[in-house]
């Protein structure tokens, strides 16, 4: 039985239309962002990503997405567990509220940020009389990065959860298994691999983040400038090529991230054909 | 606890871990999410009305709102048709490099923006592969308001995609076979049959990618250019009041960015909730 759009020139042309476009649009800055790199050959490159000030900037965004992905981990787990096993009031309005990072710029969130723990916020001016300083320092970068990077495990396992319900793991708390057992063997092995996918988001927006991280980092060269942050100065310095360099190490990760998801969806499609 | 548990007594709670999960996930939003709020409430209660007013409606503000809300009116347009052509054809058809496409649709999630940014500025100046050509047929992308156009467009071309895709996935074939043996061509079988179904995840879609174009910040400031009252857009308005110490400032115009996202996000959460519950015939 013929479909809509089934017939040959309709078919080829819009198959034509979509990877030209494609092509032309989201395909060709990935290309470029390589082909600057290493437009002076790979000695330059290996030179820029070596830099003193690159290496530094790189276990920067290494470290506060290492310190981010428990933090998000635990909420995002406690969260997917609170609305999709419990019924309470209330219980839409905080998956509501979780969408607000998605929603907010995030120019604003750093700037919330800063006003509340900056030296004239009311937290802010407690800490600075305490000696402790948060903005423009490491820490400040952690909070907002967890802010803006806050619900992607929850995002990744609410559906899933929802759909499996909760059947299995009453049955096992019915016949005397404690809450931690049933969630390590019950909840864990379903929810694995959304989860492993929550985390490569995660990390992905972490080491990539620029807006939020921008108004709270003060950028200090060998100091608080990570990875993003430190390409752009590259580049306002006419270094394009340093700037691509460090671009391109970012391209790489944002290259795994697709691919882990394209294996991910391979294996449940895989296991959906077998069962 | 119990109150809870009474109020939903039809089912007994068998599963543990209520309190905890309630107790992370409040304190999480609380302190995270909620109380950084407080802090841009507290910056503008030093401002008087009349104060708050001048600023928010000021000229070089008021043509960056402008601006902004005029290149992601046209980027969410733009990507709502590319976007629908993306999905169907990712759905419907079989070719070689099919997979590749679809890995391809999250590239601008997965990019820094910043890292677009300088690309996009790269490959659009006028000694840029695209923009030396385009330059030759007449146009200039980089520098204008159609290069924050191209910025938004790129980053938020997912949000309409991986919305629409799901949907026309779980359309039956029988649909469109009916439509088409009743002998409606192509044209009126999608126009009729299909479109009534898509267009509540269409709509969702482009809304998502016009709320993100609004707040996008590292792709644009690259390749606008950042003229005053030209190609300024309101979240590098905040950026520029920050770096000259005017946090008053800075939070007017935030909170009406704050305001404006956070009531489009309630508004395509309503209507979202509302096309669902229709589309499972009432319940919910």
């Amino acid at each position: 039985m013929r479909r809509i759009g089934d017939a040959p020139l309709v078919r080829r042309l819009l198959i034509a239309a979509a990877v030209g476009l494609s092509g032309l649009f989201l395909l060709l800055p990935l290309v470029a962002i390589f082909a600057q790199a290493f437009s002076q050959g790979v000695s330059v490159f290996w030179s820029n990503v070596s830099d003193f000030y690159t290496l530094h900037a790189i276990g920067l965004t290494l470290g506060i997405a290492l310190l981010t992905i428990p933090v998000c981990l635990v909420f995002g787990v406690a969260l997917a567990w609170l609305v999709t096993r419990f019924s309470f009031p209330g219980r839409r309005l905080l998956q509501t509220l979780i969408d607000i990072p998605f929603a907010v710029s995030p120019v604003v969130a750093g700037l919330i940020y800063l006003l509340l723990y900056g030296r004239n916020g009311w937290i802010g001016s407690w800490l600075n009389s305490h000696d402790i300083q948060l903005m423009f320092a490491w820490p400040g970068i952690l909070m907002v990065t967890i802010f803006v990077t806050c619900p992607f495990v929850a995002r990744e396992l609410i559906p899933l959860m929802q759909a499996q319900g909760s059947r299995e793991e009453e049955a096992a708390v019915t016949l005397g298994a404690s809450g931690w057992t049933t969630f390590r063997r019950v909840t864990l092995p379903n929810i694995r691999w959304a989860l492993l996918y929550g985390i490569i988001l995660t990390n992905a927006r972490a080491v990539g983040e620029f807006g939020a991280v921008s108004v709270v980092s003060g950028a200090i060269r060998g100091q608080t400038n990570t990875l993003p942050l430190h390409l752009e100065q590259l580049y306002q310095d006419y270094n394009a090529v340093g700037a691509f360099a460090c671009a391109a190490l970012l391209a790489l990760i944002a290259l795994l991230t697709l691919a882990a998801k394209a294996g991910l969806e391979w294996r449940a499609s895989r296991r959906e054909a077998f069962a | 606890m119990s109150y809870f548990a009474l109020r939903h007594s039809g089912s007994a709670r068998v599963l543990p871990g209520f309190g905890l999960s309630m107790g992370i996930s409040v304190l999480f939003i609380s302190l995270v999410l909620l109380l950084p709020i407080t802090g841009l409430f507290g910056q503008l209660a030093g401002l008087s009305l009349a104060e708050y007013w001048a600023i928010i409606t000021e000229g070089r503000v008021v043509a960056s709102y402008m601006v902004t809300i005029g290149a992601a009116a046209v980027a969410a347009l733009v990507n709502a048709v590319f976007g629908l052509l993306l999905a169907w054809v990712l759905v419907r058809y079989d070719f070689t490099g099919k997979r590749l496409l679809d890995a391809l649709m999250d590239l601008p999630f997965a990019l820094p923006t910043a890292v677009a940014g300088i690309t996009l500025a790269t490959l659009y100046a006028s000694s840029g592969w695209m923009g030396g050509w385009l330059e030759s047929l007449g146009f200039q992308v980089a520098y204008t308001w159609v290069g924050i156009a191209l910025a938004m467009a790129f980053t938020s071309i997912p949000f309409v995609v991986r919305t629409v895709q799901p949907v026309l996935e779980d359309m039956p074939a029988e649909v469109d076979e009916a439509a088409m043996s009743l002998g409606a061509t192509d044209g009126v079988a999608f126009r009729r049959v299909i479109m009534p179904h898509l267009w509540p995840a269409l709509v969702t879609g482009t809304g998502l990618a016009f709320v993100r174009s609004l707040g996008e910040f590292g792709a644009i400031i690259f390749i606008a250019g950042n003229m005053p009252y030209e190609t300024e857009i309101t979240a590098l308005m905040i950026f520029v009041k920050l770096q000259e110490y005017d946090y008053a400032g800075a939070s007017a115009i935030a909170s009406v960015v704050l305001f404006v996202s956070l009531a489009l996000l309630l508004a395509i959460n309503v209507w979202q909730g509302r096309f669902i519950r229709r589309l499972h015939g009432g319940k919910g």
